[in-house]
């Protein structure tokens, strides 16, 4: 309806002007934070402790959000010590929830800030950012007819969201998923109730007593190994073996796999600095701004006070690790997080890529 | 050179002042350590405030024909209104809250009701001015570029109306601020330069700006309380008039009142971080007085806190004022500061005095800054 609409837009306009320079849905903000459209957020609605060291948040996502398919996960931003820090977690809970909430597990990782923050801080009530979700670990349409997930500590979180997703589509499914002991088997006891209802075939590892999961055990705990259709989650040097071990086999468009930790930034001396847009690359020595550096390259960037007061030289910087020349100070971003940075007081602590 | 009377730093060697500059750092390093969620809490809450303040005021002129509501509904959008400008809008454009890594408070981002766009403004304020504080000739703040600030400036016949000029700027800062950050006189006095493509944007983005918020209080507003336009129109004037001349007057005394020094644009010719930090010392002055003070003023009771820091969340000026006035007292530097009343009188007294032709300050007085000699090599790049 035309009409209407044009007349919505209009209205719309003269709501805006009432409220200028903000915007109308910054005052909303204060009584309904999920009701911004141009800022997804989600209240967590519930929080349940699944091991020591693992909670269940059930989140209503506000306006904006899009279902996620089985196997997916999404980025949280949460407020830690007053800084916005965004992690992602799977996604654990079936797709297409009639109630619209998503439940994510949260695996509190050594020195990990924000998961031991929700472990100890995540309450009913509490708000936290959302991004849509992502990622490609989810099981076709065509299911198949045999599939088998190998999974290592919190890997086991996209594939409960995929197994309470599909199960019932799937006909023969492997699960093999190791952790530390029987108790920190995260969604345990729900795993082993669906082994006993012969749902699927469970093989528990406890890498406390039985010792690591090595590829080859997997030849013999799964005789058909590769005539399964493959699903892997877990730390990066496990994904590592397994998809040497069925690339070995001419196997490897049956594997797939999923990363659930970035690899960890360590500050050092000076690194390289990628302007993505331009694609001009220097090496950028410790104690040299990142701002003189680009400038040498011959890269274009804005400046003004060049001593870290104007905030007129911010650059977002999609990855990398930077030090504060003035106090020390660390800032790292991963994929995804574009952290705003001063670059004339800002000098190189590992490759760095920059949005410009 | 050091414009005062009394050279007041004539008794520090270079060495003294470069571990000023150190001593400074550390008091930095301190409150960038402890920084984070108090931080956070603060401003969002203020914000909060503000923005309640804002609209209810703004509900109860809707009724604003009858004088009661007149009264409340106006001076509650006028606090809303230097709230706004001050606590929230200077400090979170200064990047004070950037840490927070939250989109909606955050210098890239931010807008504020003012008719200056809140990026032009960042560039001769944060840039220009807190790079070149009090230096004559590059520091546009001194005077704003229409009145006689120093005793060393030549007079002219105009400035004998800078009393008038400065209340006129005082009612209708907003516009004078907007005026100054386009460097207005400068650039409409050539052909060349009004035809500068970057000074016809900054321009359209100005008028831009003006328009929605003069349709904001003008109009719509207005509009909305029916039978109460005209008065809601008032109010709005009034609130927007007093807002002018409440930061008009908190930023004169930030620099103007006796006691501040101002620089030679020859001084500041390879400065270090030590002169940088002394030069910001000796060239801001602070108001005392009760912590609602502090919050109406946005902090800028701290100018001299303000000016070493400008980074630094504006709610722990308070809290640093204590280790640099120390700093001060250790080095025999004058700390300037004193009650509002007695700082605007002392700043309006320049004005005036200034207006008038003056003779020409003692020449033989030694005003240097202690012979340069090569120090440490500076903090910063
Ligand atoms: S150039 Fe001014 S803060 Fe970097």
């Amino acid at each position: 309806m035309p009409v209407t609409q044009t007349l919505r837009n209009g209205a719309w306009r003269v709501v805006e002007l009432i409220t200028t320079p903000v915007v109308p849905t910054d005052y909303l903000d204060v009584i309904a934070p999920l009701r911004n459209p141009n800022v997804l957020r989600a209240r967590v609605e519930a929080v349940h402790r699944e091991t020591a060291n693992a909670v269940t948040l059930e989140l209503r996502p506000g306006r904006g959000w899009q279902p996620h398919e089985a196997g997916q996960y999404v980025r949280l931003g949460v407020d830690v010590d007053g800084i916005r820090l965004w992690r992602s977690y799977s996604v654990s809970s079936a797709a297409g929830q009639r109630s619209g909430r998503i439940s994510v597990t949260v695996n509190a990782v050594a020195d990990g800030v924000v998961s031991s923050y929700l472990l100890a801080n995540a309450r009913r009530g509490m708000i936290v950012n959302l991004d849509l979700p992502a990622g490609d670990f989810v099981v076709p349409a065509r299911r198949p007819a045999k599939s088998l997930f190998v999974t290592a500590g919190s890997g086991i979180t996209p594939v409960m969201g995929i197994l309470r997703s599909t199960l019932h589509e799937l006909p023969d499914v492997v699960v093999v998923h190791s952790a530390r002991t029987g108790e920190d088997v995260v969604f345990g006891a729900e795993l082993r109730a669906l082994a006993a209802a012969g749902k699927l075939t469970l093989i528990e590892r406890h890498t406390g007593a039985d010792g690591r999961l090595k590829p080859a055990d997997l030849d013999e705990l799964v005789p058909d190994l590769f005539e399964r259709e493959t699903w892997a989650c877990g730390p990066g040097e496990m994904l590592d073996a397994l998809a040497d071990h069925w690339s070995e086999a001419g196997a490897a468009e049956r594997l797939h796999v999923e990363r659930f930790r970035p690899t960890v930034l360590v500050a050092g001396d000076g690194g390289s600095v990628t302007f993505e847009r331009s694609g001009a690359e220097v090496e950028a020595p410790a104690g040299v701004s990142i701002l003189d550096a680009g400038e040498a390259a011959g890269q274009l960037m804005p400046s003004g006070c060049r001593m870290g007061i104007c905030f007129k030289c911010v650059l977002p910087m999609r990855q990398g690790i930077v030090r504060d020349m003035r106090d020390g100070q660390i800032t790292s971003a991963v994929e995804g997080d574009n952290v705003l940075i001063q670059t004339c007081i800002s000098a190189a602590a590992g490759p760095c890529h920059l949005d410009a | 050179m050091q414009r005062q009377e009394n050279n007041p730093i004539a008794h520090l060697t270079a060495e003294d002042i470069e571990a000023i500059g150190r001593e400074l750092d550390a008091i930095r390093d301190e409150v960038i350590a402890v920084r984070g969620e108090r931080d956070a809490a603060y401003i969002r809450r203020v914000i909060k405030v503000q923005r309640s303040l804002e609209m209810g005021s703004r509900a109860v002129l809707l009724f604003s024909l009858f004088p009661p509501a007149w009264i409340v509904g106006t001076a509650g959008l006028s606090v809303a209104k230097i709230l706004e400008n001050m606590e929230i809008g200077h400090n979170i454009l200064h990047g004070q809250y950037d840490f927070m890594r939250d989109p909606k408070i955050h210098s890239t981002t931010w807008e504020w009701d003012m008719a200056t766009p809140a990026n032009q403004w960042q560039h001769s304020h944060n840039e220009v001015h807190h790079k070149y504080t009090n230096v004559v000739g590059k520091d546009n703040d001194l005077g704003y570029g229409i009145m006689r600030v120093d005793e060393n400036q030549r007079w002219h016949p105009f400035f004998l109306a800078q009393p008038l000029w400065n209340f006129i700027n005082a009612c209708f800062f907003e516009y004078g601020i907007a005026a100054y950050d386009l460097e207005l006189g400068r650039n409409l006095k050539t052909k060349k330069r009004r035809r500068n493509p970057v000074f016809r944007a900054n321009l359209k983005a100005v008028g831009r700006k003006i328009g929605k918020q003069a349709l904001k209080d003008y109009v719509i507003h207005p509009a909305l309380s029916g039978p109460s336009f005209l008065h809601t129109i008032a109010a709005n004037f009034t609130a927007n008039v007093i807002r002018n001349i409440w930061s008009h007057s908190v930023i004169m005394c930030g620099h103007f009142p006796n006691g501040v020094s101002t620089f030679e644009r020859t001084s500041i010719k390879d400065e270090t971080r030590g002169e940088w930090y002394l030069r910001q010392m000796l060239g801001s002055a602070n108001i005392s007085g009760s912590k609602l003070m502090h919050i109406m003023t946005g902090n800028l009771s701290h100018q001299i806190e303000h000016h070493l820091f400008p980074d630094l969340p504006a709610s722990r000026y308070a809290e640093v004022a204590v280790k640099v006035r120390a700093l001060f007292e250790k080095y025999d530097l004058p700390y300037v500061t004193g009650p509002f009343p007695k700082q605007v009188a002392s700043a309006w007294a320049k004005v005036i005095r200034l207006s008038l032709p003056n003779r020409k300050p003692t020449p033989d007085a030694d005003n240097s800054i202690p012979p340069r000699r090569p120090v440490a090599e500076p903090v910063t790049a």
